[in-house]
């Protein structure tokens, strides 16, 4: 429970570190003159064309969606990895590696079947 | 936090020097950065201020102070402020947990009439059993910034650069994930302190060569891909060239900060190098010993500075771990020099190389380290 108390006061340590150091620019700085052109979005100094309001790739989405299967797969394989070698010592490393193997089987078949559908082609 | 007034004055100071210290290496990274670039382009770089140019930072820390401070027009405020201050955090929270410096054992001492000790100090803010479970946990928090500064400056090159820039960083950490899976299994803990305690141990065969050599039992002998894999798929976390997409200024004016000047820039510019400073130190956790000096073990270390200063045993035992944690930094400023030297070596990669890379590439081949190191456990017998 300690370190986890320690890594909150942490957190909140530097959240409001940042913070301070928001407000100490904000007080030093030369006084805010904004104006039309200034508070535009900057595009190479050109006319404003648009906001960031603009339709948005949905392949961003999907590599999104993708990650997270994928990330939730890969946390399983860390209690694996981590008594790996405990099992081995007991002479159940096999057992351990077949049993695995299948996960593993299916985790690439995801990923092949994932870069089959072209889900992965960026142009 | 500690037991009395002494051990929990001591453990808050030691968490506040930690974050301070990444904090400070930064103006000596950003001038590292510069000189280095200079040197390999034959340029001179910044050499007028102070002597070798140390205090440009100074100089530009002061200006940027003084920037004026604006809000962009359609600007969400409350995301646009959040986002420097939340770049901040990842890095910080995960710097703390990696051991520095050996553990620091302090023997009963009497002090203002008062007996204290005997105390146990680990050099590192915390020590979590998970360690690396929650440095992976605290890093990926990155992106939430990212998204949220090209969010709230409503500004769609700065959009165009958070997305690209959280696609690649989620892309990539699965295969950074993956890749440290084989040291975990050849460690066979998540908890930074016995990975270098393992790593402490004598290396006794190599490539079928037998010899004994102390302290140098080190992850990159047992995982030589995972390591290449686990410091490429880091650049692609810390957005530096080849895989500096985000920033591509010729296409987005400069990525998800454009809309950010001053001290917010300058939040932004801690976070990327507290980044690489956390996946370089976690690169010499892993891979090549911590703190350890190869061929001597921290009691020979211990047991040397013993003969050569005449001390009592509570300052020979901080001037042990103050010598060890120069050594851990020697290795992690090495690894930092990497990142600016491939900066010079390797042109931008395009965006769907990038994906490809990590996708196609880096991930079937972490998952063969996988693989690979688990016949090799079983077959060489390693445990």
């Amino acid at each position: 429970m300690m370190p986890l108390f320690a890594a909150l006061a942490l957190l909140f340590f530097v959240a409001i570190f940042g913070a301070a150091l928001l407000l100490v620019a904000k007080l030093l700085s030369t006084r805010s003159k904004p104006s039309k052109v200034k508070s535009e979005a900057y595009e190479c100094g050109l006319p404003e064309q648009s906001t960031g309001n603009t339709k948005i790739p949905v392949k961003f989405y999907l590599t999104a969606i993708l990650f997270i299967l994928f990330d939730i797969e890969i946390i399983f394989m860390y209690p694996w990895a981590v008594s790996f070698r405990d099992f081995a010592a007991r002479g159940a490393g096999f057992y351990a590696f077949g049993v695995m193997g299948i996960f593993l089987l299916i985790f690439i078949f995801g990923l092949f079947w994932e870069v089959k559908s072209r889900a992965l082609e960026w142009e | 936090m500690g037991h009395d007034v002494f051990e929990i004055t001591i453990n808050s100071v030691k968490m506040l020097v930690i974050f301070l210290l990444m904090v400070q290496l930064v103006p000596v990274l950003v001038w590292v950065e510069r000189r280095g670039s200079a040197f390999i382009q034959s340029r001179l770089g910044p050499n007028r201020v102070g002597p070798l140019g140390l205090t440009q930072l100074l100089a530009d820390a002061v200006k940027f102070l003084q920037k004026e401070e604006f809000l962009p027009e359609h600007g969400y405020g409350l995301i646009f402020y959040a986002a420097p201050i939340l770049a901040l955090i990842p890095a910080a929270l995960a710097f703390a947990s990696i051991p520095l410096s050996a553990p620091i054992h302090i023997n009963q001492f009497l002090w203002n009439g008062h007996s204290f000790g005997p105390y146990d100090f680990e050099f590192q803010s915390f020590h979590f059993g998970v360690g690396i479970v929650y440095v992976l946990g605290v890093s990926s928090l990155g992106a939430y910034s990212l998204l949220m500064a090209g969010w709230g400056s409503s500004n769609k090159y700065s959009l165009m650069g958070a997305l690209r820039a959280s696609a690649q960083t989620i892309s990539y950490e699965l295969a950074l994930g993956l890749s440290l899976v084989g040291a975990i299994m050849v460690f066979g803990t998540f908890d930074f302190s016995e990975m270098i305690h393992f790593q402490s141990q004598p290396l006794t065969s190599l490539l079928g060569v037998h010899f004994n050599i102390p302290a140098l039992n080190w992850g990159i002998f047992y995982q030589p891909l995972g390591a290449i894999l686990y410091f490429a798929a880091t650049f692609a976390e810390t957005n530096r060239l080849p895989f500096d997409l985000p920033e591509a200024e010729g296409e987005l004016v400069a990525g998800y900060h454009t809309e950010y000047g001053g001290l917010k820039m300058l939040m932004f510019y801690i976070g990327e190098y507290g980044h690489m400073m956390v996946g370089s130190a976690l690169m010499v956790t892993f891979y090549f010993g911590g703190y350890l000096i190869p061929g001597m073990t921290v009691e020979q270390v211990h047991n040397l500075l013993g003969t050569w200063l005449h001390i009592g045993a509570n300052p020979l035992a901080i001037v042990t771990a103050l010598v060890l944690h120069v050594v851990f930094f020697i290795k992690v400023l090495f690894f930092l020099w990497v990142f600016v030297w491939v900066r010079w070596t390797l042109p931008r990669f395009r965006y769907d190389q990038l994906m490809d890379l990590g996708w196609k590439t880096m991930l079937p081949w972490a998952l063969a380290n996988v693989i690979i190191t688990a016949g090799w456990m079983l077959f060489k017998g390693m445990h």
